[in-house]
């Protein structure tokens, strides 16, 4: 297989380089609350790769004990945004963030 | 087989990640998502990070997005609402949209310069291989280095869950 080029610790971390701006231009572009959500959540494993690779070309565990703790905040604020979601979709019918201008209803 | 093996993932990872973006419809994107972090998953493997690779599944494709699933479904709101109403116009419109498309732009542009002028480094400094005791590794860390972190994650977890559940209740009026 000579003629893939080997991996380095560049190639991963360009590869998440492009994972993290893809997810946020889904932050910038998207005008829909999950998709919003789910944009955040590619940003947060883009940095997760990073901090593996990283960890592997230190030949250390913390990275991916940081990795473990990214994941338990990921979860706490993936239960809590859609808890938000659910609330102010209950008010308006809509999941445009443009809907929701206004500070009191 | 290592080398092929991280650009089929690589791929896979970056069209799975622009479809999520891409897509209208927001089932479609969870479930692209799941994949993106199946081959997320399978990069970790050729890392030498096991533990990681097994959590990213259990926790990430197992428990958050069915999360998302179950909210996506229990909303039942398959596309995109037009932008309306002159407030809605002035932050959600086309200006400022593609001010924002310029922006993430630039981010690309700026990381990939910044990534580019860096010296290529192998995958491992020196030649070490990944221990076979990792998991062992980490179990121990973490339980001494960072107990009070993790401590802290626990309360932090139940603080999310009282939250989430008191946002969505359906208020009394």
């Amino acid at each position: 297989m000579s003629w893939v080029p080997e991996p380095t610790l560049n190639s991963y971390l360009i590869l998440s380089a492009v994972l993290f701006a893809i997810g946020t231009a889904g932050v910038f572009l998207r005008r829909n609350l999950i998709t919003i959500l789910l944009s955040i959540e590619v940003m947060l494993n883009a940095v997760n790769l990073t901090f593996v690779a990283v960890d592997r070309y230190l030949g250390s565990v913390d990275g991916q004990i940081i990795v473990f703790f990214v994941m338990t905040v990921a979860a706490a604020e993936a239960a809590t945004g859609l808890a938000i979601v659910i609330a102010l979709f209950r008010h308006k019918e809509s999941l445009n963030p443009d809907a929701f201008t206004s500070l009191r209803w | 087989m290592h080398a092929l093996l991280f650009w089929i993932f690589a791929a896979v990872a970056i069209v799975a990640s622009l479809l999520v973006v891409g897509q209208r419809n927001p089932m479609h994107s969870v479930l692209l998502l799941i994949g993106s972090f199946g081959a997320l998953s399978g990069l970790y493997v050729l890392l030498g990070a096991p533990f990681v690779a097994a959590i990213q599944i259990i926790i990430y494709a197992g428990a958050i997005m069915v999360l998302f699933l179950f909210v996506v479904m229990l909303l039942n709101a398959a596309s995109e609402d037009p932008v309306t109403g002159y407030h809605a116009r002035l932050i959600g419109g086309a200006g400022p949209r593609r001010l924002g498309a310029v922006l993430s732009l630039g981010l690309a542009i700026e990381l990939f310069w910044a990534l580019r002028n860096l010296q290529t480094a192998p995958l491992a400094s020196g030649d070490q291989q990944p221990p076979a005791t990792a998991v062992y590794d980490i179990g121990l860390r973490l339980f001494q280095n960072y107990a009070f972190a993790f401590e802290a994650t626990s309360v932090l977890i139940l603080v999310a869950m009282v939250g989430a559940i008191i946002l969505a209740r359906r208020e009394r009026a």
